[in-house]
């Protein structure tokens, strides 16, 4: 049974949980001791996001999931977030062109929702949006220093910029949201976030002295499609889920 | 029925847990500590709020907070975490900031509400004083913190960062 608020937080929740497993990829791995703990903390506010989002789509299904049970036992199909998130990203500059645009749409989708009329996604998106303006901020330090860097940084800069555009479009893809939702305003329409989202990225492109890649009637299509929504996946996510979920599995229950 | 008096005994005790990544600040100072009731049956209701939304010591807190109420004598103590409204560095004490900063961590600044990453041009050094010191990073070895640099005295420090 289709139920539309549980649907639509769970998209949000699975969004901010796949990005912060993707950013503690990097712990250990960054170029700089201080970049481990920035990649660290980031994935730390979009976990605690996801776990607010991902207990109040539990209360919302009313069948007594909670948030572990969501995170750890769904399956690939069955997830909601859009592609951009799940891919791997072991490249600084893919980290952090994805991170700039991730960001850049988390500021303008919480900013929009802390006036839901869903006073539990308000007050989830009300706090969350402080902290994505320092994600946003560190993602804009980056790929304006690496953009405007050497000759060398600036080529890979750009590649990564080119590799992410792609999958931005998804996020503004609005068909998975109820519509009756967007009328009581409690859901954002995804499609009103393009222009403030397209506004934040192409500011920082310009002072990164990038490229902007094709937009609007140009733009290149989310490759298969804006399917993350529906739970049809690239093959990326599969694996992440293994290395995300096979500790819980294994030991159910466990506690420490 | 919860009265003043027996009110302000639960919010008092409860005031004295300490925050576990920061043990010199308590809950109170750092204006997490956002309600507390009690009724005649000694069951007692706390309200506290996340600094950020992946805080992993709320957890540490509400254990606290169940284990100095129930040793105060409340029969049941219930532990409720509130998003809204959020929590901001403004609800901060004077007394937390003077205790964070003898402890070594700059305190917070004002904070902006027009959506962007408050520009600090300088944070004072907690050590020394100085106020010739520099961001090394902008995440530090908390959430709430970022990460600086002394030019005069050389040390580096943690200043708890605006929200």
């Amino acid at each position: 049974m289709s139920h539309p608020l549980f649907d639509y937080v769970l998209g949000l929740a699975d969004d901010a949980l796949i990005s912060a497993q993707r950013m503690g990829w990097w712990i250990s791995r960054s170029p700089q001791l201080e970049e481990d703990v920035a990649m660290a903390n980031i994935g730390l506010d979009q976990l605690g996001q996801a776990r607010s989002l991902l207990a109040y789509a539990g209360q919302v299904e009313g069948s007594g999931r909670t948030e572990d049970d969501l995170a750890y036992f769904r399956d690939e199909r069955d997830f909601r977030n859009v592609k951009l998130v799940e891919r791997d990203q072991q490249d600084f500059g893919v980290a952090m062109a994805r991170l700039l645009i991730f960001s850049a749409w988390q500021a303008e989708l919480y900013a929009a929702l802390a006036r839901s009329a869903d006073p539990t996604l308000a007050g989830v998106a009300g706090k969350a949006v402080k902290e994505v303006t320092y994600h946003l901020d560190h993602a804009r330090h980056w790929v304006v220093r690496l953009g405007d860097g050497t000759d060398e940084s600036h080529a890979r800069m750009q590649a990564a910029l080119d590799a992410e555009w792609p999958w931005m479009e998804e996020l503004f893809d609005g068909s998975c949201v109820d519509i009756g939702l967007v009328a009581d305003g409690v859901a954002v329409d995804p499609a009103t976030l393009r222009d403030g989202v397209l506004t934040r990225v192409e500011a920082v492109v310009a002072e990164a002295t990038l490229t902007l890649p094709a937009t609007g009637a140009d733009a290149v299509p989310t490759p298969g499609g804006a399917t993350g929504r529906l739970g049809i996946h690239t093959e990326a996510m599969g694996y992440l889920l293994a290395e995300m979920q096979h500790l819980t599995r294994s030991h159910p229950e466990a506690a420490w | 029925m919860v009265t003043t008096d027996v009110r302000s005994r639960a919010w008092n005790i409860a005031a004295q847990v300490l925050d576990p990544e920061l043990p010199v600040v308590t809950i109170e100072d750092l204006g997490i500590l956002r309600d507390v009731t009690e009724d005649d049956q000694r069951r007692v209701h706390v309200q506290i709020t996340p600094t950020y939304s992946g805080c992993p010591a709320m957890e540490t807190i509400r254990t606290d907070l169940v284990d100095v109420l129930s040793q105060a004598g409340y029969r049941q103590v219930c532990v409720e975490f509130v998003l809204a409204p959020a929590w901001t560095t403004d609800w901060m004490t004077e007394a937390g900031r003077e205790k964070l900063a003898a402890y070594g961590v700059a305190p917070p600044g004002p904070r902006r509400n027009d959506g962007l990453v408050p520009l600090q041009l300088s944070v004072r050094c907690p050590q020394c004083g100085s106020l010739d010191t520099r961001e090394s990073s902008r995440f530090g070895s908390t959430a709430c913190k970022s990460l600086w640099v002394c030019r005069s005295c050389r040390e580096p420090f943690d200043h708890f960062k605006s929200l």
